[in-house]
């Protein structure tokens, strides 16, 4: 406390001292001229009288600064003065402070832009109470090839009374037609058990939430609804509370309205986006009654109990899964061998993300390094200029702490002005830059700029300021300044020391920038292997409009329950489509034969049962299957190899065919003919169904791979909920949806029309994520090359000017000037093919570590990496070559006369 | 600063108060004179650090100043006692009182008044 008051006091005097000093001062001055009256009074000369009264009083100088000491703060007070010096010095040189805090700005702000996604992605994954105690469950058939198969009703049981967790819950998700608002509309759903938002710690806004402890076997029919939903769907009504509304045709009571801020936990986006949430307890209609080996292909999430790590959790967990297995040995066959993993909630949302952006922050940490390394060597080269005032306070016995501390405050004051600028400049283009980033990050809404960002900002600034003022103060501490002032006669020049230093700061630029580069260069050549690549299908002039019929919890009620009752409305789908301008074809199918538009949720992944090959006991390889309309496949440019496509003749009555492609042709039906040969996909289905045409691989599931197995089944033979309906043709995009949209509603008033998109949107959308890393990598490799190529312009120029009057000698004494030039080129030559073998050893143990995000290249790459290495020493070649020609035309007289 | 000269202020404080108390308003040369006057010889000082006190007393508000005009029409910082610089004198008189009494005790005590 004591301590604390002093310094309060210490702190107000430091802000008043000026007053105080200035009144000592006087009233030292009045006492002197007092007591010397005195003396003059008792006889003294005017002399002797004020050099009595001097004695007397004792040595003003030291009282006044005694004083000052001990009641101000000396520390604070120096660092206020290195500062008022430090502006003055900045002020005195503008060009050198703007680019030095431009430089420093740009490689702040763009820090700070990236890092404020990832505080928001990878460090805060999860807007819930105790993150870490949240566990995705998974568990996997090794011995069938499958993995996150979801778990059965009993298993879900079971783990939950464990003592595991506190609470582990089952959520499914998928969209859903809600009427009953002011517009039919499809909405994204999660049926979930009732302790879901239990699991999650979350609260309502108003209204409950489900009963944790809720045993109702199927739907409770009580439904919570998201604040936006709320808002949109229902305006915002007061009276929510209990008002109900119909789900695919089912009635549903409204309980309870999320926070605005509340975001749902998932891995796509849509889940994230959730916007009403049913409890279900998954073990009653219309689900099938429970059974241990039927899986529910579900997602289980959970709470762990408190204290208990994971690795803890995991281990408990093993145990019982070793005694479930012991204790019903028919349904876990010894070959499944199932296992159960925990997967901590963060790292199952964040997922495949996680790669490009910790690559984005070392991209651009490699250029802000780059940048601080480019300030470094301006700092010294100015450094060298200033040796003399350096070396004239040094005289006068400014102690070397002292100057090294002054020089430190100069470069804390260049960096803090940098991001003060980068963070301005960031709050800006704010806007801009969210619209780059790509749709799928996950919590891309709650990217901002809080307050742990500009912390980091400050955290950075200072750590750049230590960087690039390092190098400069170390230099300072070294000189000697009897050698410096006796130079000064003849021209400045910098130490040796001095210039290894700056020679080592541009091979670490280079060798940085080569690393960038090469990076960057892997990334392109990624991209444009994965853009070049043949689709196996024609995007052009194809929308596709999506479209969901109802599934009511009792099927007694389905009007779309058959096929033959869903292909009368998908003839007059077909029928009316054709109809509207400009379409010259159209086509239906389920979500899944949406290329690259479904995401994992919408596929369809079935048992594979192949008539002959009987899995003895294993589980059945699990595949996709898509159902399409006989048009699809002429629709979307789909190559035939063997056999025939659906024709119109085949219908609910003729027996089930199915076309495939190649992959699956060659996955399950190695060294035979596929044709003609029988499958099914439920086992419990009397009829098998007969493979008749085969067709090349599409990249339809993703772009990266090209052989993925697919079956596409008719859609007139069998039910798909999910439908996609395909219109090619002169369109206009603009008014396509809504003419869909009336026709589809002239047929059933009740079927929402939503997601219309372009195919080639689709395809180039799917690029996006790494396009966006690309672009950013690009942009932060060639802003590395410029600085430096900048870098190695400054040095090789401060060379040329240090040297001016070596050289003038030189061709006084009849050097040629083609081997002044070719002196000055080595020397720049020497500096980059050195960084280049830095910066290629550096790269290549860094596209290794980047290995996960190429695509048909090998991380090694000879061509990029000898390309690029050629790039980095041209430039280095070019910025040397401007500074090399002006040493070639000095002009001996002049320089020998300027020194 | 060191222990000492905290110790040593500290009296140079407590003449400063008692000064003005006996003599009322007074300048800085005037509570020097007769500091210099009371304590003779006996007290080596030097006058100039009397100031930074009597910013530090002012500054804590034991003593209050304006300035006026000295005998000889000099213009002179001139300083007064405030009521909480009375207190203070009060009660440091009293501390130094019976510090000094105790001190006295001790030192009129023989070996032969031991019991």
């Amino acid at each position: 406390m004591r301590f604390l008051r002093r310094f309060l006091e210490r702190l107000g005097n430091f802000a008043s001292r000026r007053r105080a000093d200035q009144r000592l001062r006087e009233e030292m001055e009045d006492h002197l001229a007092l007591q010397t009256e005195e003396n003059l009074r008792a006889g003294m000369p005017r002399a002797e009288a004020r050099r009595q009264a001097l004695l007397k009083f004792g040595a003003v100088q030291t009282i006044r600064e005694s004083h000052h000491g001990e009641q101000s703060l000396p520390f604070a007070e120096s660092l206020l003065q290195d500062l008022r010096y430090a502006f003055r010095q900045l002020a005195n040189s503008p060009g050198f402070a703007s680019i030095a805090i431009l430089t420093v700005a740009l490689g702040i702000g763009a820090t700070t832009a990236i890092y404020s996604v990832v505080d928001a992605t990878l460090l805060h994954p999860l807007p819930y109470p105790h993150p870490d105690q949240l566990v995705r469950i998974q568990d996997d058939l090794p011995g069938a090839g499958a993995r996150d198969v979801g778990l059965s009703v009993q298993e879900w049981w079971d783990l939950q009374n464990s003592g595991i967790f506190q609470y582990l819950s089952i959520q499914g998700g998928g969209s859903v037609n809600l009427t009953g608002a002011s517009q039919p509309a499809r909405i994204y759903f999660k049926p979930v058990s009732p302790n879901y938002f239990a699991v999650l710690g979350a609260k309502p806004q108003f209204g409950r939430l489900f009963d944790p402890q809720d045993r109702t076997p199927g739907f409770t029919l009580e439904v919570v609804i998201s604040d936006g939903l709320w808002k949109r769907a229902f305006g915002a009504d007061p009276n929510i509370l209990g008002r109900s509304l119909r789900l695919d045709n089912d009635t549903y009571r409204v309980i309870g309205v999320m926070p605005p801020g509340f975001r749902d936990q998932g891995r796509t986006s849509e889940e994230r986006n959730t916007e009403l949430w049913a409890a279900v307890g998954f073990a009653g209609d219309p689900l099938p009654p429970p059974q241990r080996n039927v899986r529910l292909r579900l997602e289980a999430t959970a709470r762990l109990a408190p204290g208990l790590t994971i690795a803890a959790a995991q281990s408990r967990l093993d145990a019982l899964v070793a005694s479930l297995q012991k204790q019903y040995p028919a349904d876990y066959p010894l070959q499944s061998a199932w296992t159960v993993r925990l997967v901590p909630l963060s790292e199952s949302v964040v997922g495949n993300v996680r790669q490009p952006l910790v690559l984005l922050l070392g991209a651009v940490a490699l250029v802000l390094l780059i940048g601080c390394v480019n300030v470094a060597n301006l700092q010294l080269a100015r450094a060298s200029a200033r040796g003399r005032e350096m070396a004239v306070r040094q005289a006068l016995g400014a102690a070397r702490s002292r100057l090294v501390r002054q020089l430190l405050t100069e470069s804390l004051l260049l960096s803090m002005l940098g991001g003060i600028a980068g963070i301005a400049l960031l709050f800006c283009l704010k806007g801009t830059l969210l619209s780059i980033v790509p749709d799928s990050l996950p919590r891309l809404n709650d990217i901002s700029i809080s307050w742990g960002v500009l912390l980091f900002a400050l955290g950075v600034s200072v750590l750049a300021g230590t960087i690039f003022g390092l190098a400069p103060a170390f230099h300072a501490s070294l000189a000697d300044p009897c050698q410096m002032l006796r130079q000064e006669g003849r021209g400045s020049k910098g130490s040796a020391a001095q210039t290894r230093t700056r020679s080592a700061l541009v091979v670490s630029e280079f060798a940085l920038s080569l690393v960038l580069m090469i990076a960057a260069g892997l990334l392109l050549r990624s991209f444009w292997n994965l853009y070049k690549e043949r689709l196996g299908f024609d995007p052009s002039n194809v929308i596709t409009v999506q479209t969901w019929l109802p599934v009511p919890n009792d099927p007694k009620t389905d009007i779309y329950g058959t096929a033959a009752q869903e292909s009368t409305l998908l003839r007059e789908i077909l029928r009316r489509g054709k109809s509207l301008p400009g379409v010259e074809e159209v086509a239906v199918g389920d979500l899944a034969a949406l290329p690259l538009g479904h995401g994992h949720n919408d596929l369809n992944p079935f048992p594979l049962i192949r008539e002959g090959h009987e899995t003895q006991g294993k589980e059945p390889p699990i595949v996709d299957a898509s159902v399409v309309s006989p048009e699809y496949f002429h629709l979307l440019g789909m190559t035939l190899l063997r056999g025939r496509l659906f024709s119109d003749s085949d219908v609910d009555t003729t027996p089930s065919v199915a076309v495939i492609n190649e992959a699956m042709a060659r996955t399950y039906w190695p060294n035979e003919d596929p044709m003609g040969k029988h499958f099914k996909l439920r086992p419990a289905n009397p009829t098998w169904t007969t493979v008749v045409g085969i067709v090349a691989n599409a990249r339809s599931e993703s772009l990266e791979q090209a052989n993925v197995p697919q079956i596409y089944l008719n859609a007139y033979q069998r039910t798909a909920k999910d439908l996609a309906i395909f219109l090619r043709g002169r369109l206009d995009p603009a008014t396509i949806p809504e003419q869909v949209r009336e026709q589809v509603q002239s047929v059933d008033r009740e079927l929402p029309v939503f997601g219309a998109r372009m195919l080639p949107d689709v395809v180039s959308g799917a690029l996006s994520q790494r396009r966006f890393a690309m672009d950013a990598v690009l942009l932060f490799a060639l802003t590395a090359l410029l600085l430096a190529g900048l870098g190695i312009y400054g040095t090789i120029s401060f060379v040329v000017g240090e040297r001016t009057r070596e050289i003038g000698v030189r061709i006084a004494l009849g050097a040629q000037r083609k081997s002044i030039l070719g002196m000055v080129m080595r020397k720049g030559l020497t500096l980059a093919i050195a960084g280049a073998l830095v910066g290629f050893v550096a790269a290549l143990i860094v596209s290794h570590l980047m290995a996960g995000l190429l695509y048909n290249i090998s991380p090694s790459d000879p061509l990029t990496f000898l390309g690029l290495t050629l790039v980095l020493t041209a430039v280095a070649l070019a910025a040397c070559y401007i500074p090399a020609r002006r040493a070639m035309r000095v002009n001996p007289i002049v320089a020998l006369r300027y020194e | 600063m060191g222990e000492k000269s905290d110790v040593r202020q500290g009296t140079l404080a407590l003449m400063v108060l008692k000064t003005l108390d006996v003599l009322g308003p007074q300048h800085g040369y005037g509570i020097a004179r007769r500091i210099e006057q009371i304590s003779g010889d006996l007290l080596e000082v030097n006058q100039g650090t009397l100031y930074p006190l009597l910013l530090k007393l002012e500054h804590e508000g034991s003593i209050s100043s304006e300035r006026g005009a000295s005998e000889n029409n000099r213009k002179a910082r001139f300083y007064r006692l405030t009521a909480a610089g009375r207190r203070q004198l009060r009660a440091e008189t009293r501390g130094w009182e019976q510090t000094a009494a105790i001190m006295a005790r001790f030192f009129e005590v023989k070996a032969e008044d031991l019991p």
